[in-house]
This record gives C-alpha cells, structure tokens and sequence, in this order.
C-alpha cells in the first residue's frame, strides 16, 4: 500500500511558505481540534471582497499544517465567495462526495483527498478551511 | 515460543500487529464463547427469579464474583461489585463515599499521572464538598519516592488515589507506601489497577487498598464489566450510588431500604454475561500465567526499547530503563506529530494509540502536547515488535527529512 503521505503534503509540511505573521491582516481567527491539540492561527487581508494576501502560524499535524498552507495558496487572489466555494469543495471532498471535475479544482489541495478513507483524521484537513468559513461568516 | 495469537479470532484472523493493548486487549475464543454459552444456555434475569433457570443465572453471575474474589485477593465476595468499568468503580466511590465524607478543608492527593478517569471524580468531589484536591508531582521519569509521598501527605489527607501503572510512563508506583502512609494519617487509598491487573499479580488484601478499580476489557474481556473492590467496613457505610431495581430490601411510597452487600451497589439488571467472561478471562490469565505474562511482556519491551534507542530523532518518555515500563513505551519523534506517526504505522498495518492518553496534566506537566504509544500484551510476537520497528525507522523519511 502506498502513503498518504505524498510529497505535496510532506513538502507543504516542512517548507510552508505561507507560515508566518501577517501584519496588517484585517481578519484573523483561531481554530484548534483539542483533541489533537492541532492549533493555527489564519490570518488574511481582505479588500473590497477580496483576498489580496494571508498567512497562518500554530502547531500541529502535518495534515492540519499542510492543508493551511496549501489553502492559503489557493485563496489568495480569488473573491470571499470564491473560497468560500473551493472551501465547500474541499469539506465535500474529504467526505468522499465531491465529483472528479470538483476535485479537480482544489488543484493541490486534491492531494489530500484520500483522507475520506480516514475518518479520524478529516478534522485535522479540514481546520483550515473552517476556520477560513469561520472568520467570513463573522465578517458578514 | 508458543503462538498464543490462535487463541484470539481476531488476531489469527488479521495480519494487524496490535500494539494498543494498553486502551484495550483482544479477547481469546475462550471468553467469546463463555459469554455466548451463558446466553444460549443460562440466560435470564439473575438475582430475582424463582425458576431454575434464573437461579442458575444467578449462580453463573455469583460464581464470577467468586472468581475476581480469588483473582485479587479480596477477604469476602461482598467486597467485589461489578461495574461498567473501572471509569464507573471510580465515579462509585467519587459519588458514594466522597461525597458523603469529605468537608471543607478536606484534602484529595492524587498523582499528576493520573488518567483523566481517576481526577475528574475527584474534581467533582472537591467542587461539592469543599475539598482541596492536590497533586503528587513525579519525577520527569515518573519517579515517586516515598519521601516525595512523606511530604503530601498530611493531617488532612481524607482520600488517596493513584494509578498502580502509569498508562502513559508505563511506571509502576509505589501503591504500598502511599497506602502505608495514608493510614497513618485516618485517611482511604483507592487504587487504579486499569494497567496493572492484567499484566501482574494483583492482591487488594495484601495492598491493603481500600479502594481498588480496574476495567474487564483491558484483561481480555468484553468491554462492559469492571469492577470495585472495597473493604467491606467501608461499603457498608456508604450511601448507594445508583437506586432502582435489584439494589433494595424494601420499599414504601416515601422511602427504601438497601439491599445487601454487594447488591446494594448493582442497581438495575446486572451485565451477567460479561461478568461470566470476565470469569472465562482470568481462567484464561490463570492457564497462562503471570510468570509467562510478565516473562514474554518483559522480553518484548527490552526488544522494542532497545531498538527504538537506536533510531535517532525517537524519544522515549519516562525511565530508559525497559523493567519499568510494563510494556507501555510512550514516545515522540522529533518533527513528526504524534498523529501522524499513528497513521504512518496503520499504512503498515500496525495499530498503536497516538494523542494526549486521557491524562493531559501529565502531558502538560511533562511539556509535551501528545506522545505515540506502543503497548504490548503477552500475545505479542517478536516478529511484531520487529514490524512496529521497521515502520518506525521509515517515518522520518516519509516525512521528508534528510536524515
């Protein structure tokens, strides 16, 4: 059997570049799975409806870490509606209900599709992503 | 050695290596079919009926009480209830006598080791009565001395509890000196035997513990029945835990009289057929042996332990010594969460535990958010332990690291 742990995801693990402070963040959230003491804190910059830059810092998996790294990759640029639609992919994904064309959008964050075979570890995939939701519902 | 893996359907059936044998055991053909013997045969509801059939229910079930009697050396049958677990002997006496006892300025010690089973009752206890729980630090290796015990406790000490075996540190505790000095002092021990009783001889009488826990599932029997040893002085003066049925003597419209001892503390219809295989389990321990038990448990842990010193970047917590670990071996790798260490092992088909082990003060006050653990059994090979090692060695590559 081969590893979940592909090198997308070991590679976004160790090097993740978007892994530091963001000063001038105008939205910032915290989210932890404390059953696994997975802890991040997102941190993006929001103008006109878009996300023009975002960062995270915290601790965790290598599954948690990756899949904000990877995230934050994918939302910069795109309009709050659009990630929140690419977020509503992803959480459908790592329950095994998205479509190939779906998954195909997440581009690397499709790397962590096999995850819908690992029911314990999906809130570690998903935390980014919620808290992401999390913080534009707050905004609205 | 002696393949004791055809004895227990799941692992002659699979090719898992289970290592998480300290959360729960497998469970041999013997005990399966005790319990399924007892339902196809002897079942009805024990301890009221005046048919045979009931009354050999209610043998089946006395004869298991008898049984634990002998396992852990209490004086009298009336000293054994059967529980839900050792989580639920605990809360009994948390609830029963705790609550009943303690007063304002009443202390409660325990360890910074325990499991999160054998604080939260006490939690509990102290915020309804007053009481001040206070915590016996260890050592970083998870050493208590008797000096260390010497200075919690005091004058005020009303309630000891602590873990025979750490589930965390693998560390047995000196239970024997706590209890000494606890006396001393007026004060009740009770003992969490969860980690203890199914690796090692257990004599509560001996101990002289007034208290003492431990859960059927982690002994090779099905989850579902525990037990509660107490002195019989003391659970005679204790107020029910739960009321209903089967717990009562008499009862009027306004009020009740309690049933005797041990029925005053098993309300409501009684787990009969898990307290039959919990009886089918010790027989089961008993035709192996606790010198094999303890032997093979022993063996397996210095092989893993030495071999895990070997390979860099992996931390073993508590003692380095392999004797003082009774097969539980909590460790961390450097730059790898422990979660993922699990998942790593279970693409390799090897089950171990990976998280906070319900005891996160320990964690906390060892600094650590969360450790992988390894925890063998008796039925476990050598050739597992060396399929644990192989997959251990390839993690920090898998994950991306040079080294």
């Amino acid at each position: 059997m081969g590893t979940f742990y592909n090198e997308i995801l070991t590679d976004h693990n160790l090097h993740p570049v978007n892994k530091h402070e963001l000063p001038g963040a105008n939205l910032v959230l915290e989210g932890i799975n404390p059953s696994c003491g997975d802890d991040i804190i997102l941190m993006l910059k929001e103008e006109n409806g878009t996300i023009v830059d975002g960062a995270f810092t915290g601790n965790g998996c290598a599954i948690s870490q990756a899949s904000a790294d990877i995230m934050i990759d994918m939302i910069v640029g795109k309009p709050k509606e659009e990630a929140l639609r690419l977020a509503d992919i992803f959480t459908r994904m790592v329950k095994g209900e998205a479509s190939e064309e779906e998954i195909d959008e997440l581009e690397e964050a499709g790397a962590l599709r096999e995850i819908s075979h690992m029911p314990a570890r999906v809130k570690c995939a998903v935390l980014g992503w919620h808290t992401m939701e999390e913080m534009m519902g707050k905004k609205e | 050695m002696p393949d004791y893996k055809k004895d227990f359907p799941l692992l002659a059936g699979s090719d898992v290596i289970y290592l998480d044998n300290a959360a729960t055991t497998q469970r041999p053909a013997q005990v399966l079919e005790a319990e399924r013997r007892f339902y196809e045969t002897k079942n009805a509801n024990p301890l009221r009926g005046l048919y045979d059939l009931a009354v050999e229910a209610t043998e089946e079930y006395e004869s298991a009480r008898k049984t634990v009697r002998d396992f852990i050396g209490a004086k009298s049958e009336q000293e054994i209830i059967f529980t839900r677990n050792a989580t639920e002997s605990i809360n009994l006496v948390a609830y029963s006598y705790a609550l009943s006892t303690l007063k304002p300025g009443d202390e409660i010690l325990i360890t910074i080791m325990e499991h999160h089973s054998n604080i939260l009752p006490w939690q509990m206890a102290a915020r309804q009565t007053g009481a001040t729980l206070r915590f016996l630090e260890c050592e970083r290796d998870g050493t208590i001395t008797e000096e260390m015990i010497a200075a919690a406790v005091n004058a005020h000490t009303k309630i000891a509890a602590m873990a025979h075996i750490s589930n965390v540190l693998g560390r047995r505790n000196p239970v024997e000196a706590l209890i000494r000095r606890v006396h001393a002092v007026g004060g009740v021990v009770l003992i969490d035997a969860a980690q203890s009783a199914p690796h090692t001889p257990v004599n509560a009488a001996e101990l002289d513990a007034d208290f003492l826990a431990f859960s059927g599932h982690k002994m090779y029997a099905p989850m579902g029945i525990g037990v509660l040893y107490a002195k019989r002085e003391l659970l005679e003066k204790m107020p029910p835990f739960l009321t209903g049925g089967e717990m009562i003597e008499y009862v009027t419209r306004e009020s009740a009289t309690w049933a005797e001892l041990p029925h005053k503390f098993e309300a409501g219809t009684v787990n009969a057929g898990g307290a039959v295989a919990l009886k089918a389990a010790i027989e089961y321990i008993r035709s192996i042996g606790f010198d094999t038990i303890e032997a093979r448990e022993r063996e397996l842990t210095r092989l893993a332990m030495e071999e895990m010193a070997k390979v860099p970047h992996v931390q073993i917590m508590g003692s380095q010594e392999p004797e003082e670990h009774c097969g539980i071996i909590s460790f961390t790798i450097d730059g790898v969460h422990p979660h993922d260490i699990a998942t790593i092992l279970s693409e390799d088909k090897v089950a171990i535990r990976a998280g906070h082990h319900c005891a996160q003060p320990l964690l906390k006050y060892l600094g650590v958010m969360s450790t992988a653990r390894a925890s063998i059994a008796f039925y476990n090979s050598e050739e597992d332990i060396l399929r644990f090692l192989g997959s251990l060695k390839k993690i920090r590559k898998l994950m991306g690291y040079e080294d």
